[in-house]
């Protein structure tokens, strides 16, 4: 059947290929002969290749000899010009690239793949990289912080990027923290299940006895609850459990700052 | 057999919208027929060139709303080149001629010149709603035709069409008495527009729920203009990038909170993240929300975003959002029904996205039942996973980036887990797939997809056998489109009755010749068999065993099209 014989198949890998460092069985087009080799692995010779990415350029790489079919890649041309006749029933010589394959920096695609409207992918392609314009670094996917707490033995390291709101960060803290206003600590660290000694600490850290306050971009200490949580969470460095006798002339820096500096 | 007067039977009739339902009425006898025809108003043309507008005018007097489509599918990815055909204009005309009460137009992939827009301005005095989805070869001076005279306008919406910009001042076009707007789309338009036209516009429409921005409205603006549409649905912000006087942005978050109606979110064309803390008022109330073009947005600012959507139910975003990033919308979005994920040009970055993203999202969202999903990699045990935890998908398009990617884990083909998905759900209507796929992916898809309707396929398949087991088994079929895979004239002429019962059947770098195009086109008068010889020059008869490049078929009452260009072939 024409279907079965007509497929210039990339199922051929040659020494030459590997040796140039080209794997064609890593653009893993499967359009060879049915049982002609075994499953493709996308991982041999080290660089997992996409199929995409292992298209370069233009590759021009010859059929059967016979039809000399290119596999050209240009803006009207799809994937496969199946040559026009092939007679013969041998598998498909080894096709030879005429000439040595680049790295594969640029990344000319296959028409039409992945399928994204034309639209969407000219306007990805105008579009600025992400900015990143006070914030040089890149953000990083998880925002760990210390967070001590006055008279604890030990500090203790939490993502903020876990919580939502500054109602989340509390219950978290006095889970976190509990074992350590009443001088009990398992080995295991904070048992949740321990509600009286969760509610003391609630009640501890919302008495005036402790104030929780954060350590900004600027090294200024500031009371933690007064910016909305977004901009407290781009700020903080670090969390401090402090005792409130300590923490007198706090608050009204907060407000002050956030103004200034916006 | 009517024992009701024709009068009765037609305000029944008043209460039965859906076209397919519409036409399952017109099927029962003469007389419904007869009814049905003279009072239907709404009419939807899945393929401009099935039919040819007079027909359709004579059959429906009563038309007010008209839907149309024109090119194939696959010329979204550029596989149809430029001139194909799906002009819009001689159907403006003879609805303009048959003295159609014209009041609304959709269009989809069709061509729309300005000529077009002018004399549908013009013909129509009632016109009241025009949408375009994908459309091309219009100017904002067609726009402007539309704004200056159609008095009634309701709805201008345009999505992701080529506009050639010509930066005219299209928006000062609409008059003052213009006061009955409801939906304005320009969001996809590049240039330039008066802000201060824009203002006023929006403050002397008071019904207008709907507004979506391009990228030249900056951060002031938006502020002045939500000020004076607090009823606003839903919003497109165009530009939301850090203005220097925070002034303004504090503004905008006051006015933000008295927008207590947007359920729905979409643009941020430029975005400074930092600006998004506006938009946090109004997350919490949402249930539709579109990032796919937020480029700027990255992908902690994004998963910070969502967590406050519980209430979404449709989202589209980009894959910088993450395997993580899905999670958490999995963790809170409980209402999802369906989502998009797109890829970003950050192709490789370790943030994009995999087959443990769709498996989090499965788990955490059973309502799920539309899914397009751009990732790296797919495996047979996540989509065995997925199937088991999503049965309701009525769509389910999966692109892996690597188009014959088998399994990473076993390096199998992907067969068993798409045969899941269809054996799992039974509703599922839309399916595309990719990934390694050999013939028995076929075979699960003709035994089980009951109710699929259309079928996407590239690089897949060994044989004859897989487009058959397709052809034979899916007895809803009614778009079929097919790139890269080794089916040939057996496949495509085993079942010729078959495609008449479709609306249409794409196929190209395939194995079928033009020989097998002309016994088909033979056999089956009713069906326009076109062929595309791009790289032949025009007078070139082509060899009868020649492999085709691009072959479109689709069943018609209209014959032959009149206005292919030189390198179509109908045979």
């Amino acid at each position: 059947m024409s279907a079965e014989k007509g497929y210039v198949g990339l199922g051929e890998v040659g020494e030459m290929e590997e040796s140039i460092g080209l794997n064609l069985k890593a653009t893993e087009l499967r359009l060879g002969l049915p049982g002609s080799e075994s499953p493709v692995k996308s991982t041999s010779l080290g660089a997992k290749r996409g199929f995409s990415d292992a298209i370069d350029g233009k590759w021009v790489l010859s059929g059967n000899g016979k039809a000399g079919s290119d596999l050209a890649l240009g803006k009207d041309a799809s994937l496969f010009s199946p040559p026009s006749d092939n007679t013969n029933n041998d598998p498909l010589p080894l096709p030879q690239p005429s000439k040595p394959i680049p790295a594969p920096a640029a990344k000319a695609q296959v028409v039409g793949w992945p399928p994204i409207r034309s639209f969407r992918k000219n306007s990805m392609a105008t579009q600025p990289p992400q900015k990143n314009e006070a914030d040089a670094e890149p953000k990083p996917g998880c925002l760990y912080v210390k967070v001590s707490m006055d008279g604890a033995p030990y500090l203790r390291k939490m993502d903020l990027n876990n919580y939502a709101s500054y109602r989340d960060l509390s219950s978290a803290l006095e889970k976190m923290f509990s074992c350590f206003t009443l001088g009990q600590c398992g080995s295991h660290g904070v048992s949740s299940r321990d509600n009286s000694s969760e509610s003391k600490l609630r009640d501890l850290l919302h008495s005036s006895e402790y104030v929780l306050t954060y350590e900004d971009k600027d090294g200024d200490w500031m009371l933690v609850g007064d910016v909305p949580w977004e901009m407290f969470t781009d700020s903080c460095k670090r969390l401090r459990i402090m005792k409130s006798s300590e923490a007198i002339g706090l608050a009204p820096r907060a407000m002050e700052k956030c103004r200034s500096r916006n | 057999m009517n024992y009701f007067p024709d009068e009765v039977i037609e305000h029944i009739f008043e209460y039965v919208g859906s076209h397919r339902d519409r036409n399952a009425l017109s099927l029962v006898c003469r007389s419904w027929y007869r009814i049905e025809r003279c009072t239907r108003e709404k009419v939807f043309i899945g393929n401009c060139y099935s039919i040819t507008p007079e027909r359709l005018i004579q059959r429906f007097p009563s038309l007010k709303s008209l839907t149309l489509k024109g090119k194939p599918h696959f010329a979204d990815f550029s596989l149809v080149p430029h001139g194909w055909g799906g002009f819009v204009y001689p159907w403006i005309e003879a609805l303009a001629k048959g003295k159609v009460a014209l009041e609304e137009l959709r269009l989809k992939r069709m061509v729309v010149s300005d000529e077009s827009l002018e004399l549908l301005s013009r013909a129509f005095p009632n016109f009241k709603s025009l949408v375009l989805v994908s459309c091309e070869e219009f100017t904002t001076d067609g726009l402007a035709a539309i704004a200056a005279n159609c008095k009634w306008l309701r709805e201008l919406d345009l999505q992701e069409n080529e506009v050639d910009d010509h930066k005219g001042q299209w928006l000062s076009c609409f008059p003052d008495s213009c006061t009955s707007l409801v939906s304005l789309n320009f969001a996809c338009l590049k240039g330039e527009i008066n802000t201060g036209v824009l203002e006023r516009l929006v403050a002397r429409s008071p019904n207008l729920k709907s507004l979506r921005l391009n990228r030249s409205v900056p951060l002031d603006a938006l502020q002045r203009i939500l000020a004076r549409a607090p009823q606003l649905v839903d919003l497109g912000v165009g530009s939301l990038v850090h203005d220097p006087a925070m002034e303004t942005f504090a503004k905008l978050m006051t006015t933000m909170n008295k927008c207590k109606s947007i359920t729905s979110l979409s643009g941020f064309l430029e975005v400074t993240p930092r600006c998004l803390t506006a938009m946090y008022p109004i997350l919490p109330k949402l249930t539709s929300l579109n990032l796919s073009y937020a480029a700027g947005i990255p992908g902690s600012d994004l998963i910070k975003l969502i967590r406050h959507c519980k209430k979404l139910q449709r989202l589209w975003i980009m894959d910088s959002i993450g395997d993580k990033g899905l999670g958490v919308v999995a963790n809170t979005c409980k209402e999802l029904q369906e989502l998009r994920v797109f890829p970003s040009d950050n192709i490789g970055q370790h943030a994009a996205v995999t087959e443990k993203g769709l498996v989090a999202i499965s788990m955490g969202c059973p309502k799920l039942h539309s899914l397009l999903y751009f990732c790296h990699q797919m495996t047979n045990a996540a989509l065995i996973t997925v199937a088991k935890n999503c049965p309701n998908f009525i769509r389910f398009r999966l692109a892996i980036l690597d188009a014959t990617k088998p399994d990473p884990d076993t390096n199998q083909p992907l067969d068993e887990g798409f045969g899941a998905i269809v054996q799992s759900c039974r509703r599922l209507r839309r399916l595309s797939l990719s990934g390694q796929l050999t013939d028995k992916v076929f075979l699960y898809i003709g035994m089980y997809a009951e109710q699929l309707e259309m079928l996407s396929i590239a690089f897949a398949g060994e044989s004859d056998k897989g487009m058959l087991y397709v052809l034979n088994g899916c007895k809803k079929l009614r778009k079929l489109e097919i790139r890269d895979c080794p089916f040939g004239n057996t496949a495509l002429l085993t079942d010729v009755g078959k495609y008449e019962t479709m609306r249409s059947l794409w196929m190209s770098s395939c194995e079928v010749t033009v020989g097998a195009c002309k016994v088909l086109a033979m056999k089956m008068p009713r069906l326009n068999v076109e062929i595309f010889n791009e790289n032949e020059p025009a007078d070139c008869e082509p060899d009868d065993v020649q492999k085709v490049e691009k072959m479109y078929l689709y069943r018609t009452l209209a014959g032959k099209r009149k206005d292919a260009p030189e390198y179509v072939w109908t045979l």
